[in-house]
């Protein structure tokens, strides 16, 4: 099972689809992880062990992978052959690259400021922003794999920027 | 009545009798050691009754060494030998100590700048794991007493911020001790395993530990037996010590302004005013003023009235560093207050009212003391031991814990590349694909760091080391794959390979901190008396001890699974078996060592089917036609 699964939605007994319920999901995970965790392997052979940490870092990626939004719908993708290429891929339509400059404008604004309100209100207008491109993908993703792509790849962008205005709001805690 | 049944001489009475596993708090300040007992946790106590032993170590002048309360006693009169929160110097080298002129110990430099430090005694140079390894043993002997036995193994905890290095060193002073670590288990986590069960709870949880010389912030999610750790954060040099440290500047303070008088303290002074701080500290938990008065090595009578409000004064900075962690710890898990169903306070410190006063206001809550805050991680690390060990049947506990620090790769211009980010579920493997600079360059180095900042000097550096025989290429032709694994003990490996043509450069890497593998069996050899230093003997009983744990886990395997594999495959395993037993009635400690590795290769498939088919049962019920992809 762990190894015959030859992806992460069959490894955690999921339909191969951007939309998940969440708690099958999570508690599938945790069956696996009884099953498989180093913990119940301490006094097994050093081949049991092996396995089981193999495969309890298996069961972490593919939790990992399928709980986030972008990675998940990044997976699909791969699952069609079709990668999304974040790095080498940077065109962006133009009304999505001024609202991203206008992001990095209001972030370093709020970090001169010292203005974590800001930097925590940007935080929510970066979230539904996202969670607007998230109702599309699902339908994206089966019937316009290119255009599934574009929006993945503007999430990780979302994604980004949001963990650098995490980070600065951090270090203005400190 | 029923009939006793005794055994023959020699053999044991079951195959799977109760093994003897327990907890060990390894503190800052105190150490404790737990077990399980008749399916209560319990904390075992000396034969004068303490449970605490007090962290300190000292070398006598007789050669001999003592440890905890009788070495604290004499902490005042023998500072320079009596060494206490060695804790705060484990993995850690001369540099990284920045407050070492108000701790009365003669510090050496490791071999070099990065390695771990040392501190001259009478003994000789003592290093902190081997000192650290003192108190194990002592804990070891404790519950050896007690339970009767020789023990299986221990959990030993650790603060869930320790790095890499911090870990290591913790593991390696086990294993001085002659202690079989089960696993190491953040402090936190093993705290929320005492109260979780205790009390049965479900939802979020914070436990915030403020220890001796450590601080953690853990968030975990309890449901149904798991122990998900969500987010995790905190300050490894930062604790009860530091509270201490307030109160004897200011006791130092009145002294000056009293009498003008500004010589530096000698070790004897600096450790009774160390001593009457603490004290002041403790007093402080129930009463509105402590009285200070002790008379130094000149005849100088101190006399000082620290009042409660003052106290806190001093101490506001050091409780509002606490909660810098707390809000990255809150931030990362994307949880506000109004999430959190209960806070667990950990770790003696936490007694203080200013402590208690900050974490409610912050919380808006008040904090969940109902366990003894200096018992609670002893207690939970002593339940984890029952379970690994295999005493508990009922498997309804699992621990989900995370990584507390970034761990990347030193790039171009001394930037950090972040592979494992912070508050990964262990265990966790990442891989990277590098590749060459130049042209025909056949040699790479691989510099691993671990830490927050963008800055490669601004991170603790791991490890080193050189990816060799990349065949000749032009630039960007190689391709270098580097594989990271942090295992369910939170310690990492590194592996690199270079995966074009076929040719392979494969390395596996364990970080040092400055103790090699050589320098630790060294320790370890003259450690034994010299009845047992006769390595050969040595060598052969591990070999054995580790054989006989081989061969009772394959055996069981066999029995409840044997099923999964055909006759023909089951006659090859069990003629392995066979080998190995007949091997260990002998003498030749390397002829174990290969019959060992060979039964453990013969049962690889063997393993992955067990886990295949356990995994298929733990998800059945699921609709079939989602699984056969």
């Amino acid at each position: 099972m762990m190894f015959e699964a030859n992806n992460h939605f069959a490894l955690l007994g999921l339909p191969v689809q951007f939309e998940i319920d969440t708690d099958t999901l999570q508690s599938n995970y945790r069956k696996i992880q009884s099953e498989v965790h180093p913990d119940k392997f301490v006094t097994a052979s050093p081949a049991e062990r092996l396995q089981s940490m193999q495969s309890a870092t298996l069961a972490n990626e593919a939790f990992q992978t399928l709980k986030h939004p972008t990675s998940r719908a990044r997976y699909l993708l791969q699952l069609q052959g079709i990668e999304t290429l974040e790095d080498s891929n940077t065109a962006m339509p133009a009304d999505f690259l001024m609202m991203q400059m206008e992001w990095r404008e209001a972030m370093e604004d709020a970090q001169l400021a010292k203005d974590i309100t800001a930097l925590e209100h940007l935080l929510s207008t970066m979230k539904n922003e996202a969670k607007a491109m998230q109702t599309v993908l699902a339908n994206a993703i089966v019937n316009d794999p290119n255009t599934a792509a574009q929006i993945v790849r503007k999430l990780s962008f979302i994604d980004k920027v949001s963990a650098d205005v995490q980070h600065i709001i951090s270090r203005l805690e400190d | 009545m029923a009939l006793l049944q005794i055994s023959e001489p020699g053999m044991s009475a079951a195959p799977h009798q109760h093994k003897l596993a327990v907890g060990i708090d390894l503190g800052t300040t105190n150490s404790l050691v737990a077990t399980i007992r008749s399916g209560m946790s319990t904390v075992l106590q000396d034969e004068h009754g303490h449970a605490l032993l007090p962290s300190v170590v000292r070398y006598l002048p007789n050669g001999e060494i003592a440890v905890g309360h009788e070495a604290l006693a004499q902490q005042s009169k023998d500072p320079v030998n009596t060494i206490a929160s060695v804790k705060r110097l484990m993995g850690r080298s001369l540099q990284d100590i920045v407050d070492r002129a108000h701790i009365p110990y003669h510090f050496v430099a490791g071999d070099d700048t990065q390695s771990m430090l040392q501190i001259e005694t009478r003994a000789g140079l003592k290093n902190p794991v081997e000192i650290s390894a003192e108190i194990l043993k002592a804990l070891k002997v404790r519950a050896e007493k007690a339970l009767g036995g020789e023990l299986t193994g221990a959990v030993i905890t650790v603060p869930a911020y320790f790095d890499d290095a911090q870990r290591q060193a913790t593991k390696d002073a086990a294993r001085l001790a002659g202690l079989h670590v089960l696993r190491l288990l953040n402090e936190p986590t093993a705290a929320a395993v005492a109260y979780g069960l205790d009390n049965a709870s479900e939802g979020i949880f914070v436990i915030y530990d403020l220890g001796g010389g450590t601080f953690d912030i853990s968030i975990l999610r309890l449901s149904k037996g798991v122990f998900e750790v969500m987010a995790t954060n905190g300050d490894s040099a930062l604790g009860g010590d530091d509270f201490d440290h307030r109160i004897y500047c200011w006791i130092l303070d009145q002294v000056r302004a009293n009498t003008q008088q500004f010589n530096p303290l000698n070790e004897e002074d600096t450790r009774l005013l160390l001593t009457k701080a603490r004290q002041a500290k403790e007093w402080l938990t129930d009463n509105h003023e402590a009285e200070i008065v002790c008379k130094l090595s000149n005849g100088h009578l101190v006399e000082a009235t620290l009042s409660a409000s003052t106290f806190v004064e001093l101490t506001q900075h050091l409780v509002i560093k606490t909660l810098s962690p707390t809000r990255k710890a809150m931030r990362d898990a994307e949880l506000s207050i109004e999430d959190i169903d209960g806070v667990v306070l950990v770790g003696g410190a936490t007694r203080m009212p200013q402590i208690r006063h900050a974490v409610e206001e912050y919380f808006k809550q008040e904090p969940l003391t109902n366990l003894d805050p200096d018992k609670v991680v002893a207690l939970g690390a002593a339940i984890q031991a029952n379970v690994l060990a295999g005493n508990r049947s009922d498997d309804d506990l699992l621990l989900l814990d995370v990584t507390p620090l970034s761990l990347g790769l030193e790039t171009m211009g001394g930037l950090v590349e972040k592979i494992i980010p912070r508050n990964s579920t262990l265990p966790i493997a990442r891989a990277q694909e590098f590749t060459t600079f130049k042209d025909g360059q056949t040699a790479m180095s691989i510099h691993v760091v671990q830490g927050e900042r963008e800055l490669v000097s601004d991170c603790r550096s791991l490890a080193r080391f050189e990816l060799r025989g990349i065949p000749p290429m032009a630039a960007g032709g190689a391709r270098i794959r580097v594989t990271f694994q942090i295992d369910a003990d939170g310690l990492l490996s590194v592996s690199a390979r270079e995966q074009t043509n076929g040719v392979e450069a494969n390395v596996v890497v364990k970080p040092a901190y400055g103790l090699s593998e050589d320098a630790i069996m060294t320790m370890l050899q003259s450690s034994f008396s010299a009845a047992e230093s006769d390595k050969q003997a040595r060598a052969l009983r591990e070999a054995i001890v580790d054989a006989e744990r081989l061969i009772d886990a394959i055996e069981v395997a066999l029995a409840k699974d044997g099923a999964l594999l055909s006759t023909e495959e089951q006659q090859a395993i069990k003629a392995e078996l066979q080998a190995l037993k007949t091997l260990c009635q002998g003498q030749d400690s390397h002829a174990i060592h290969q019959a060992s590795e060979a039964l453990n290769h013969a049962t690889e498939a063997f393993a992955a089917r067990r886990m295949d088919a356990s995994v298929k049962q733990a998800l059945a019920g699921q609709d079939l036609n989602t699984l056969d992809l």
